[in-house]
């Protein structure tokens, strides 16, 4: 029941985002994963659910082996894991409340009724109510970025990946992300790993910290260790001193 | 010296190695489409709705084209047969050409520009926003679920819209040749059936066929493989139409050559 990361590497032609990249969310923790723009964060979470293939080093979900899963049972495992991504990722074509079914739809045994129910629910848990019908171009960033929350919990996960939740939104809609967030892993257990550098959302929603930093894993630890470490990258990053990560170059 | 003229022949080598690598993914994007097709559930259901879109998107053009090519055929047999060959050979001319090359090539070709470019407009478009990667996640094999209801679709309706076609470019010839170049209805129907063969007609429908199976999975590969951008789902829509309009006029000489 937990994800852990070991020794990843993985380059697009000439460029090296991750080298030799190992972190581990434990089970039932949410582990922040912070790193600048570009650092390579979206691709580590990519490699969690088999969208891209490690270079080298791998990737064990539940035990297993991320790249070296058949297909069948790369579905079997993405089941078990909800996926939000950075720019919400809806499906134009299809309505709020399709959108937020379709993993419903697609392997549940569930009737129709049902696969309605769960997602009314799911709309009510984002704040998005009575807005079914509509269609993803006529909503808002961060109301698209919640119904991208609700597609991705509506198959009750035991695994939530959540890329950059609250980049870009106001402050009321974070912090009501940094709820859920909560919510999430303190009523359902899930294990979750969040990528972010929002620092404010970060304290509150981590159990652990690590830091991704030039392809590889900067720092690892819990929020006091975080505040503490004298690590200039870290404390750099963290408190928006730039000055200080250059001096460590 | 030298280099300057390798430079030319390098770069066609260049060139030359992206065609067979692009050649060989498409040709990996087609195995994978066979193999998609048995996840029936997944597809079954789209294939009705692409279906009706492929035909309201392509309907009305290539009735539109079939017509003049109909009306241009029957005044230009007449003009180059000046009355040396008997009249009747209009409905030779207009029946033969439209269903054995202008009905099933002009069709293909609009149909090229209307539907390949839409296929790769909108697979691009959801490959850059990532809609492609949360099909996968949400457990949907992408291919079965996009590729495969498009280039089925593709396959059944084209044959449909060329027949639609190929009768209205023969109606428009009728229609000009009793009108406008003093034939009765009988001659131009004589003309028509004089040297028809029912092989005519397969030949227009393996044309046709093939012409809808490589726009759509032409356009499905260049949406597929789309990077960058708003800037990059216009590249792969423009290079579906270029690509797919010259493996059109290819694949029609080769059917030429092996079929005829
Ligand atoms: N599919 C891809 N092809 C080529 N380069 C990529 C691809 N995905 C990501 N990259 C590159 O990898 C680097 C890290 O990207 P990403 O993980 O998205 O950064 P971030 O940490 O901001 O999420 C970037 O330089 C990006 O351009
Ligand atoms: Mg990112």
């Amino acid at each position: 029941m937990a994800i852990q990361i070991r020794d990843l590497y993985k380059s697009f032609g000439e460029k090296e985002v991750l080298r030799g990249f190992s972190v581990e969310a434990r089970e039932g923790e949410t582990l922040v994963i912070l790193g600048g723009s570009g650092s390579g964060k979206s691709v580590t979470l990519k490699h969690v659910v088999g969208l891209l293939t490690p270079d080298s080093g791998d990737v064990v979900v539940d035990g297993q082996v991320v790249s070296e899963l058949t297909s069948n049972e790369l579905f079997k495992l993405r089941r078990r894991v909800g996926y939000v991504f950075q720019f919400a990722a809806l499906f134009d074509s299809l309505s709020v409340a399709e959108n937020v079914g379709m993993g419903l739809r697609r392997h549940s045994d569930m009737s129709q009724d049902e696969i309605r129910d769960r997602v009314t629910e799911c709309l009510e848990v984002v704040d998005l109510e009575g807005f079914e019908e509509r269609f993803p171009a006529e909503l808002s960033g961060g109301q698209k970025k919640r119904a991208g929350i609700a597609r991705a919990i509506a198959t009750r996960p035991q695994y939530l990946l959540y890329d950059e939740p609250t980049t870009g939104l106001d402050p009321v809609t974070r912090a009501m992300i940094d709820q859920l967030i909560l919510r999430m892993s303190e009523e359902l257990g899930v294990t979750g790993i969040v990528i972010t550098h929002d620092i404010d959302s970060a304290f509150r929603v981590a159990d652990r910290f690590a830091m991704l930093h030039e392809g590889r894993c900067r720092f690892v630890g819990s929020p006091e260790e975080i505040r503490s470490t004298e690590d200039p990258v870290v404390r750099g990053f963290i408190e928006g001193r730039p000055e200080l990560m250059e001096k460590a170059q | 010296m030298i280099r300057l003229l390798g430079a030319p022949f390098a770069a066609l080598g260049r060139g030359s190695t992206t065609l067979a690598e692009g050649v060989g993914r498409w040709g990996m994007l087609t195995g994978q489409t066979i193999q998609a097709l048995r996840h029936v559930d997944v597809w079954l259901r789209l294939l009705l709705p692409q279906m009706a879109r492929v035909g309201v998107d392509s309907v009305p053009i290539a009735l539109f084209i079939a017509m003049f090519t109909g009306i241009v055929l029957a005044l230009q047999a007449s003009y180059t047969f000046t009355g040396a060959i008997p009249l009747y050979f209009v409905g030779v001319l207009v029946g033969k050409t439209m269903m054995l090359e202008l009905g099933p090539v002009l069709t293909g070709l609009a149909l090229s520009g209307r539907v390949g470019a839409n296929i790769a407009a909108e697979l691009g478009t959801m490959r850059v926003t990532e809609q492609i990667d949360a099909l996968e996640t949400l457990a949907y094999p992408p291919v079965a679920y996009l590729v495969v209801p498009r280039v089925l679709a593709a396959i059944i309706m084209f044959p449909v819209v060329t027949a639609l076609a190929i009768g209205m470019g023969i109606f428009a010839g009728w229609a000009t040749s009793i009108q406008l170049l003093d034939m009765t209805s009988a001659e131009f129907i004589n003309g028509l059936t004089l040297f028809f063969v029912p092989f005519d007609v397969t030949f227009a429908m393996i044309k046709a066929t093939s012409f809808g199976f490589m726009v759509a999975s032409i356009g499905c590969f260049f949406g597929f493989t789309t990077e960058g951008g708003a800037e990059g789902v216009g590249h792969s829509t423009t290079r579906a139409v270029v690509v797919s309009s010259m493996v059109i006029l290819v694949l029609d000489a080769f059917w030429a050559v092996t079929l005829l």
